[in-house]
């Protein structure tokens, strides 16, 4: 629904940009085109590591780690699978729904969720490539804290 | 072609590991396609929004609303910027990137990756579907907290020095 909404917004956006100005808006495809390809390689790289990760660890190995485990164990291994892998959010909420039936606790999923969005060790290339080495890995590491304190509060909710 | 030696390289292997072990072979394209085509389908539009953004959105311009002295203003047009964004985080580095060029706040910059990571709306809808309103509703509320903190971090924790290594780093991107 919402990759309409985009889609409809940028097509928009090009159909007046390009009555107002057609050469400003070719300087904009160009410049869209160049970005997107600055980044294709190290994406495609991305891509792949994650193709062959998510099959050594897949849906029930994660299940097997996560699933009845409410343990603090359960938490420091919620976070380093959260942390490398990178599974969309249309996977990665019904899977933790399904961890959550099996017995894992909230501390867990959220810690999981949590670092899967914020905290990506595998896509480190990329995020360096744009800010550098320095501000990434500080962003990493003040999300990864973020992902501690949040799991704490909503375990103690919950 | 030489950036694309390593992909090149992966995609070998891949290939041999995949003719040894077809199973895990299989699974690894499945994976990848799905990954592959989720990435296509949301980065063409957010690209060119991007580009006209980039074309038609003056440096003053952006300065004024999201750059130092912003204020409240820019937080939360940061804030609405990742809201109503759909892809993986993957997507808004360039986006950011071409924020901290034209003058954005690191701060609000940081906001964006933020709200962009966690509490983009279709995400939202998705998570409260499967998780439950009520866990999606305390976890959104500690998550906005959490972003606006880890924002404010990251801004006093960069001093001038880097910033400007920051800028000087976003602008060479754009000649490479």
């Amino acid at each position: 629904m919402f990759t309409y909404i985009i889609y409809i917004i940028a097509i928009c956006g090009l159909m007046v940009s390009w009555l107002k100005d057609k050469s400003k808006t070719k300087m904009a495809l160009r410049k869209a085109w160049k970005t997107f390809e600055g980044i294709f390689p190290q994406l495609i790289t991305v891509l792949m590591i994650i193709g062959v990760m998510l099959t050594l660890v897949d849906e029930s190995v994660i299940s097997s780690w996560l699933g009845s485990d409410s343990s603090g164990i359960g938490v420091i291994l919620a976070a380093i699978l959260g942390s490398i892998t990178l599974i969309p959010g249309f996977v990665a909420f019904p899977l933790a729904a399904s961890l959550l039936e099996m017995g894992a606790g909230y501390m867990q999923i959220t810690m999981f969720l949590t670092t899967l969005m914020m905290v990506g060790i595998i896509t480190f290339p990329v995020e360096s490539k744009y800010f550098g080495k320095k501000i990434t890995m500080k962003r990493n590491v003040f999300a990864f804290c973020f992902a501690v304190c949040i799991s704490l509060v909503i375990g103690g909710v919950f | 072609m030489k950036r694309y030696r390593i992909p090149l390289l992966l995609l070998i292997l891949n290939i041999i590991f995949g003719v040894l072990y077809p199973i895990f072979g299989i699974s690894t394209l499945n994976i990848m396609k799905m990954n592959l085509s989720e990435m296509l389908s949301v980065m063409p539009p957010i690209f060119i929004i991007l580009g006209l953004l980039d074309v038609w959105v003056e440096r003053s311009t952006l300065v004024k609303f999201m750059g130092e002295g912003s204020g409240v203003k820019g937080s939360v047009l940061a804030f609405v910027m990742g809201s109503v964004a759909a892809g993986p985080l993957y997507a808004a580095f360039p986006i950011a990137a071409m924020l901290i060029k034209k003058g954005a706040k690191f701060q609000n910059v940081c906001l964006f990756l933020g709200v962009w990571s966690t509490t983009k709306i279709p995400m939202l809808l998705f998570e409260s579907a499967n998780l439950g309103l009520r866990y999606t509703t305390i976890r959104f509320v500690c998550n906005i907290i959490g972003i606006s903190i880890v924002a404010a971090l990251m801004e006093i924790t960069t001093s001038k020095e880097d910033k400007m290594e920051l800028i000087e780093h976003v602008n060479q991107l754009e000649s490479e």
